[in-house]
Parts: C-alpha cells; sequence; structure tokens
C-alpha cells in the first residue's frame, strides 16, 4: 500500500448526510482524519449518526455532502479493493457455514486457494483462542465466541482499517471487558487502525488513542478527547485516576451537548435507517 | 470453554434418535389393536371398516396387481413433483431477483393458492388422453407449483440485510450475494414446501385417476373395487397409496437431512 505514515487512513472532510425520508440530517459538516494505527472510537446518544458515519466510511451508504477517502482514495475504491474488515454488533454469521468457513468467507472472495486460506484461517483461530472450535456451527457457540469469530472473519484478510459497530454491545459486562483485553492485544499485534462505535464510555476510553464525542440533531462532532493512557493497558488502567478523569471529561462533554435530547432520540426512535 | 452447547457422540444421538421413536411405535401397534379388537366387540360390517389383518392379507393375495398399479400412479405422482417443484422454484428464482415483480405476483400466487386445483381434475382429463399419465402428473404438478414457489420466494426474500451488507463489504457482486446469502436462507423454507408438496402430489395423482385413467392405476382400481362394494381391496389399495406417499415424504426428509444440516429442525435430530 502506498500509503505513508504520515497520510490519514482515513480523511472524512465536509461530511453531511441526510435521510430523505423521515427528513432526518444524520450527520452535519463532518472532518475528521484518522492516523495509521490510531484506535479511535465515536460516542455519542442514539441518533448521532455514529453508526451512519462508520457505514459511510465503508461505503455502505453513500454521503449527501462531503468526501469520504480510505488510503487516498475514494470510499466506493476502497470498498472495492477490500480496504477494511467490519464487526456488526451482531456476529452476523453464517449459520450454514462452520466456524473455519466464516472466518474464510472474505478470503474465498479474494480468491484465495484452499491452502492459503485454511493457513490463514489456523492463524485467526490462535489469535481469537478459538482452536478447535472450527468444525462447530455459530449455533455451539456463546455470544462472546460468536463475536470472536465475527472478529476474527474480519481481519483474516488483514485489512488496514477494521470498522467495528458496537461489535460487544449486545454481550454481558463480563464477556464485554475480557474482549476488550484481548481486542487491544489483537490490535497492538497487527497495527491496524480502528474506528469503534460503541455506547459505553468507559469501553471507550479504555481502548482508544481518541475518542470522538458526538451529539445528535443534526449528528455533530461535539468534541475530541485524546487519551493519553499508556499503552499496554491492562485490568488495573481501569482503576487508575487518569482513566476517572478521562472518563469523566467525555461524560461531561456528553453531557453538555445532549441535554436537550427529545425522548423519541433517546429511545433511539429517529436513529436513521439504512 | 463455557457456553458451548457439547454435541452428543454419534452412539448417543442414534441411541436418543431411538428413544424419541418409541412412544410413536406404541402408539401406532396400540392403534392397530384397538382397530382390531373394536371390529370384533361392537362387530363392525366389513364394508364399513375392515379389520387391519384383513386389509394386510387382502393386499398380499392381490400383490400382483395393487404393485403395479401403485407403481403407475407413484410415477406420475413422482413426474407432477420434480415437474411442479421445479417450475415453482424457476418461477420464483426469476420473481425473487425482480423485486418489482415479486411485489405484483405474490398476492396473486397467494391467492391463487387457496383455489381448489383438485377441481380441475375432471377437466384436465378432457385437456389431455384421459387415459394418459399426462393429465394426472398435470394436476399433481399444479398442486406442488403454488406451495413450492410461494416458500422458495418467501425464503430468497428472507435473508438478513446484515449479512447483505456484509457482503456488500466485500464488494461482492449481487450473484455472489445471491449464491452465498439468498439461497442458502431459502433453503429450509424451499424443503418445507417439497415435503408439502411430497403429499399433495400423491394426492393429486389418485383423485386425478378417480376420474378415468389406466386400468392398473391405484385410484381406477380403488374407485373400481368401491363400486363393486369390493371394500376390502379398495382399503388394500388406499394402504399401498399410503406406502407410496411415505416413501415419497420420507425421501424429502432424507434430502432435506443430507442438505440442511443447521436449522433448528434438523440441528438436533
Amino acid at each position: 500500500m502506498s500509503v505513508s505514515d504520515t497520510d490519514p487512513v482515513v480523511r472524512i472532510e465536509g461530511l453531511t448526510k441526510t435521510f430523505a425520508r423521515g427528513n432526518v440530517t444524520a450527520l452535519q459538516d463532518i472532518d475528521l482524519e484518522l492516523m495509521p494505527g490510531e484506535f479511535v472510537s465515536l460516542i455519542g446518544p442514539s441518533g448521532c449518526g455514529k453508526s451512519t458515519l462508520l457505514r459511510v466510511i465503508g461505503d455502505l451508504v453513500e454521503p449527501t455532502a462531503g468526501s469520504v477517502t480510505v488510503n487516498g482514495k475514494p470510499a466506493k475504491r476502497a470498498r472495492a479493493d477490500r480496504d477494511y474488515g467490519i464487526v456488526f454488533q451482531d456476529s452476523v454469521l453464517f449459520d450454514w457455514r462452520t466456524v473455519a468457513k466464516n472466518i474464510g468467507l472474505p478470503l474465498e472472495m479474494l480468491g484465495w486457494d484452499r491452502d492459503k486460506r485454511k493457513q490463514r484461517i489456523d492463524e485467526m483461530l490462535d489469535l481469537v483462542e478459538l482452536r478447535g472450535f472450527e468444525e462447530h456451527h455459530p449455533w455451539q457457540l456463546s455470544g462472546g465466541m460468536q463475536q470472536r469469530v465475527s472478529i476474527a472473519r474480519a481481519l483474516a484478510f488483514e485489512p488496514a482499517l477494521l470498522l467495528m459497530d458496537e461489535p460487544f454491545g449486545a454481550l454481558d459486562e463480563m464477556t464485554r471487558e475480557r474482549l476488550n483485553l484481548e481486542l487491544l492485544s489483537i490490535w497492538q499485534q497487527l497495527g491496524s487502525t480502528v474506528v469503534f462505535v460503541t455506547h459505553s464510555i468507559s469501553e471507550a476510553v479504555f481502548l482508544s488513542t481518541r475518542v470522538v464525542v458526538m451529539s445528535p440533531r443534526p449528528g455533530r462532532i461535539a468534541g475530541i478527547v485524546p487519551i493519553d493512557l499508556p499503552y499496554p493497558r491492562g485490568v488495573e488502567t481501569r482503576e487508575e485516576t487518569r482513566f476517572f478523569e478521562l472518563v469523566t471529561q467525555v461524560r461531561e462533554l456528553l453531557r453538555s451537548r445532549g441535554e436537550h435530547l427529545l425522548p423519541e432520540e433517546e429511545l433511539g426512535l429517529l436513529e436513521a435507517p439504512e | 470453554m463455557s457456553g458451548l452447547i457439547v454435541t452428543p457422540s454419534v452412539g448417543r444421538r442414534a441411541a436418543r434418535r431411538a428413544g424419541d421413536w418409541v412412544p410413536a411405535a406404541v402408539v401406532f401397534v396400540l392403534a392397530i389393536v384397538v382397530w382390531e379388537g373394536a371390529i370384533s366387540a361392537f362387530h363392525i360390517q366389513q364394508f364399513l371398516l375392515p379389520r387391519p389383518s384383513d386389509i394386510v392379507s387382502t393386499f398380499w393375495t392381490n400383490r400382483h396387481t395393487l404393485w403395479p398399479a401403485g407403481w403407475t400412479t407413484f410415477k406420475e405422482a413422482l413426474g407432477g413433483f420434480a415437474f411442479g417443484s421445479l417450475g415453482g422454484v424457476l418461477v420464483a428464482t426469476v420473481v425473487g431477483r425482480f423485486r418489482v415483480v415479486g411485489n405484483a405476483l405474490m398476492p396473486i400466487a397467494i391467492a391463487a393458492n387457496a383455489v381448489p386445483i383438485i377441481a380441475f381434475a375432471p377437466i384436465a382429463n378432457a385437456w389431455f388422453n384421459p387415459l394418459s399419465s399426462t393429465s394426472k402428473m398435470a394436476i399433481a404438478g399444479v398442486l406442488c407449483f403454488l406451495p413450492v414457489m410461494v416458500n422458495t420466494m418467501r425464503g430468497l426474500q428472507s435473508a438478513d440485510p446484515r449479512q447483505i451488507e456484509l457482503m456488500r463489504s466485500y464488494a461482492a457482486s449481487e450473484l455472489e450475494i445471491w449464491r452465498r446469502v439468498r439461497v442458502p436462507t431459502a433453503l429450509p423454507y424451499l424443503f418445507t414446501a417439497l415435503k408439502v408438496a411430497s403429499v399433495l402430489a400423491m394426492i393429486g395423482a389418485i383423485v386425478a385417476e378417480y376420474f378415468g385413467g389406466a386400468f392398473n392405476a391405484l385410484g381406477v382400481l380403488i374407485r373400481s373395487d368401491a363400486q363393486i362394494l369390493d371394500f376390502q381391496t379398495a382399503w388394500a389399495g388406499i394402504l399401498v397409496a399410503s406406502l407410496l406417499g411415505l416413501a415419497l415424504y420420507g425421501a424429502v426428509v432424507l434430502a432435506e437431512r443430507l442438505v440442511v444440516r443447521w436449522t433448528p429442525a434438523t440441528r438436533e435430530a
């Protein structure tokens, strides 16, 4: 890839997205740059457009105005080049495929041959610690394991960019914290750039190099909080004073911008449809 | 690892499956015994309801006419099942590919499904040579067509939008999304329809034969035996029809088990 370390992986300029249905302005005048190897969380109340922003970066939703470049290319071109991997809130596994074949799906799409696929799938199984489960079907796994398969699938073809849309939102607190640690260690091993959408302030602070706080109606960036906690982060990070200071900082930024919410916004009823 | 549902070993699974069958087998045997006993106990006339043992022995005596007759009817049912289902799948595929066509046709298809197709049986004999098997195949085929088409169409439209979004993220073509998402999603729907169709095919073939057909066909035999008050032989014919119907149904279930290994209906079995 011809991207140097100083060029941003994602560059968003003057991005606006309105949905014709319901006349909702999901995103307005978003400018954001993500540098290689960054872990950036998007946080905000329902309806602030954070999921939409993620989908615009992935070219799954078209912007109304503004531009998005990924690895120096228009987002559409980047999608065609398979420059990013995506993980959704639900694991979105294919019931009819085994764990190994789910992980291998993007590799099949890239036309890798069987041996090469097998080798990479094995590496991925080791990475997400699911060795021994390759022949299981998704319904035989717990929610946390399913989400690990989903992460392995997104990482299998080593995309420079990983898009994650509330990947641990449906999991219990314990599983979530364990997967946070696993994700951090994977991210450090691979050095990929991550865009991470979440509802959880502590999760965002714990994982990220920067937290982008968004406010709703219309979806805007309310502020960006750089997280200066040193890596590698561990269980003890969550007990540090600096961690709490940063959590408070993010929370206050959220509160100052989000207090005029309509009830239906809080319920996510105005969350823009796809 | 926590949360894992342990897959039972093959031996235990086989044992459990046998265990599932025992109650049904007991009830079946009990029903036959009660039937047999009730006829002696309440002096039920032969023409109303013969004994199971008599039906079986009549079948055995007439097996050289009944089996070939059954085979003739079975071939008609099978032909109708094959053409009807294939047609249903093809139309659903074409219609499912173009959503507008689907939206236009779906309500009509569902309404047409409510038309008692079997009422066309006497007319179908006029359309084709009444002695040929074509008219029976046509009725069986039309009966199979609609449920297969409606279900396949619904199956193709039931694909998880998030799975499609995921495929888009891989820059997948519509054809690839079709092959890797829509078709696998539709397969359980298809097999549900095929099970219904397998039963309908046999019904269609036999009822069509009631209105005339080759002399060695099951429907023709059952009707003529009933007309000459030879109810035992008619019952023996019904027995043959049931066995063949079950065989076709069983074949579809078997195929489903082999193809669809991931749905709740087949995963525990």
